[in-house]
């Protein structure tokens, strides 16, 4: 396939091995911060090529992964009640709540469809005006623009049976609390590449100079992450602790202004809790007041209740990097794909996902 | 809403879900020695000879998509599976379910579709069924067919008879139909030319082993759950390992780049017109220059081989040069979020 197939030849990939290799003159501990890149690396067998000294530790990065129990349990909620279609994207289908999950919910009854644009979600409401449609959003900043766009759309259109369940999360807050955990040891960021199309390399420069980190943007083929680790070797190596762009076909340094203005002009920046790590201030994002009737949790009165972890899962542990999957006693036996006990199992984008996927050997 | 144990569309997806199920509830109950074969088709021992016998249903949403449609996918479907055991195909059968309220126009497309694929398969429907529930308890059209075949003395085809040492050969392109059907659902239109690639294949079968009596060892149509599933239920059948080359596996530039959009693997997406032959290594060579001189293995490729162990594992060397585990597909695919 042009312009992907040339980013995972073994004859560009091989020399920048090589080069990795040479690079590296001290143990690094790197954290790929997105779901992305974690299921990149599995896929490509990247792992498998990596010089010794270089450990890879997955992050928070994938969205469905880190939306807590409660808010599952409010989406079953919503989509449990009569008149209501819920449209989501299709990783959230068989996420657990803390009794059940969509995938069950739509066996009792409840209308769920995968959609691949909030867009869609629009018009499913719109050829169908006698429902609620809503849309259960969860996503960072490469998905909140579109979601910010869909709802002037719905207002623009006046359409009133559409609402959207906003669990949205911004990545700076939550790397600076995970950062803040002495315990991490980390030597570099992964820096995610989809959401620094949106807000630019730059975003994490108060990163690199409070925590004295390196941090690299990244994109998801093998060569882009090659490139990437490369540059966070070298770093290491010279003492240097900056932001650099491994991305430049994609990102650039102050990232996608007017996606970032479409995103604050419809949400606000609120407390959130994320599966495993807590409430983060000004980690979420809100529907403003003035697009409250677009509001699923306003309209459908919804009361969010603190559910415990489940018992014995280490999601928790795992998102902020402290455990590895192998680590947890429910890992591959009560926990898998099919029947997820915790949320990094059951994204495809998930840690405990792409070991259990791609890991065992 | 009280959650309880329910059937999940999981359930159907040809993945480690189904699998649960005929492990959980259908063999407990069912199993006598050829049920418990599990392979695409029975075989029956009989005075007359070795009888496969199979049954599939079609439930495919859309019922008309680019490449076919849910009537030619009823019978090439079940002939592909007679041909996957070496059966020759003799007859099948035809069961409907309608719903209230589809159209006969559409019915007639199907059933025209029907009598289209059965004559280029020369294989007749000779008997059948037809049952009409209301409005909503069904969607459209519903079709099981089953088919009879017969197997020649000396034929011994299964996923047990993979062993180290043999070829892993595809007969074409992976993931045309998958892919096809997500993307029609996903209303994606793409440019490029994604079509089904529905077809029989039990000529092809029937040249190979002719060609080269007892040296196919394996064949398996990769459907539901795709090549990566099939190639697991194989190597934990037979105890082997199976080492596959990413690079060396076809897969349309088309449906690459729709994989890429909707975030699927085409490893776990459905074929309905290929199939996965394991052969001993001494006959690959030919098998493969036989099978590229038809017209359903054109594209067919070496894609891999099978080793001694770890039993049960299957193994890809990517395109970019590293190695990593290929486990059977779970559930439905679903898309990522990202």
């Amino acid at each position: 396939m042009k312009y992907v197939s040339e980013y995972r030849d073994k004859k560009f990939i091989d020399p920048l091995v090589d080069e990795l290799r040479r690079t590296i003159d001290r143990p690094l501990r790197i954290m790929e911060v997105c779901g992305t890149h974690t299921m990149a690396i599995f896929r490509h067998g990247l792992r498998s090529l990596m010089p010794e000294g270089l450990e890879l530790i997955s992050g928070p990065g994938c969205p469905v992964c880190v939306t807590s129990s409660a808010h599952i349990d409010g989406f079953i909620d919503v989509a449990s009640r009569d008149g209501v279609r819920v449209a989501i994207f299709g990783d959230l289908y068989r996420v657990p709540g803390s009794h059940g999950s969509l995938a069950k919910a739509q066996s009792m009854g409840a209308q769920v469809e995968v959609v691949y644009s909030p867009m869609d979600a629009l018009t499913l409401a719109e050829k169908n005006p006698q429902q609620m449609v809503v849309f259960l959003s969860v996503g960072f900043e490469t998905t909140i623009p579109l979601v910010a766009a869909t709802i002037l759309e719905a207002e623009r259109r006046q359409v009133d049976n559409f609402t959207v369940f906003s669990t949205h999360k911004i990545m700076p807050p939550a790397l600076s609390a995970l950062l803040g955990d002495p315990e991490l040891r980390l030597d570099g960021l992964l820096c995610p590449g989809h959401v620094s199309t949106i807000i630019g390399a730059a975003a994490y420069e108060p990163l690199a100079a409070n925590y004295h980190l390196s941090c690299v943007v990244a994109g998801f083929e093998p060569v882009d992450v090659l490139q990437a680790l490369i540059m966070l070797a070298r770093q290491g190596r010279e003492g240097r602790a900056e932001v650099e762009n491994a991305y430049g076909r994609a990102v650039d340094w102050q990232g996608n202004l007017r996606a970032q203005k479409l995103m604050h002009d419809v949400f606000e920046p609120i407390d959130c809790q994320w599966r495993g790590l807590g409430t983060i201030p000004a980690s979420g994002m809100a529907i403003r007041e003035k697009f409250s009737r677009f509001d699923a949790e306003k309209r459908f009165n919804i009361r969010l209740t603190e559910t415990p972890e489940p018992k014995g899962c280490l999601c928790g542990l795992i998102l902020k990097g402290r455990k590895n999957p192998a680590d947890c006693p429910l890992f591959g036996g009560r926990c898998t794909p099919l029947n997820p006990v915790g949320p990094c199992m059951v994204s495809s984008e998930g840690t405990c996902a792409a070991h259990y996927r791609y890991g065992r050997a | 809403m009280k959650m309880t144990e329910t059937i999940l569309l999981d359930h159907g997806s040809g993945g480690r879900a189904s699998q649960e199920l005929i492990k959980n509830i259908f063999l407990p109950q069912l199993t006598n020695p050829v049920l418990a074969c599990l392979e695409d088709s029975a075989i029956v021992d009989t005075a007359a000879g070795q009888l496969a016998f199979t049954t599939d249903s079609y439930v495919v949403d859309p019922i008309f998509f680019p490449g076919g449609d849910i009537g030619e996918l009823a019978i090439n479907g079940t002939i592909n599976d007679l041909a996957m055991r070496g059966a020759k195909p003799i007859c099948l059968s035809l069961g409907l379910i309608l719903e209230e309220g589809f159209a006969l126009d559409d019915l007639k497309r199907v059933i025209l579709s029907i009598q289209g694929a059965c004559r280029k398969a020369d294989v007749p429907v000779v008997t059948g069924d037809t049952k009409v529930v209301p409005k909503g308890k069904g969607d459209k059209i519903f079709i099981n067919t089953s088919g009879i075949g017969l197997v020649d003395r000396g034929i011994q085809i299964s996923g047990k008879n993979a062993r180290p040492g043999d070829v892993v050969i595809l007969s074409g392109s992976m993931g045309d139909h998958g892919i096809t059907i997500l993307a029609q659902r996903a209303g994606i239109s793409l440019q490029g030319n994604l079509r089904s690639d529905t077809m029989a294949l039990h000529r092809l079968v029937q040249q190979m082993l002719a060609a080269a009596p007892g040296a196919v060892h394996t064949l398996r149509d990769p459907t539901r759950g795709g090549v990566a599933t099939s190639l697991n239920e194989i190597a934990e059948a037979a105890r082997v390992a199976i080492e596959l080359d990413e690079s060396a596996i076809p897969v349309k530039p088309e449906v690459g780049a729709a994989c890429e959009i909707l975030g699927m693997d085409p490893l776990y997406l459905a074929n309905e017109g290929k199939c996965l032959a394991l052969v001993a290594p001494e006959h690959a060579d030919r098998l493969l220059e036989l099978m590229r001189s038809l017209p359903e293995g054109v594209d067919a490729a070496v894609i891999g081989r099978v080793s001694e162990g770890p039993a049960g594992r299957v193994l890809l060397k990517t395109a970019a040069g590293g190695t990593r585990i290929v486990s059977s597909l779970t559930g439905e695919p679903l898309p990522r979020i990202c």
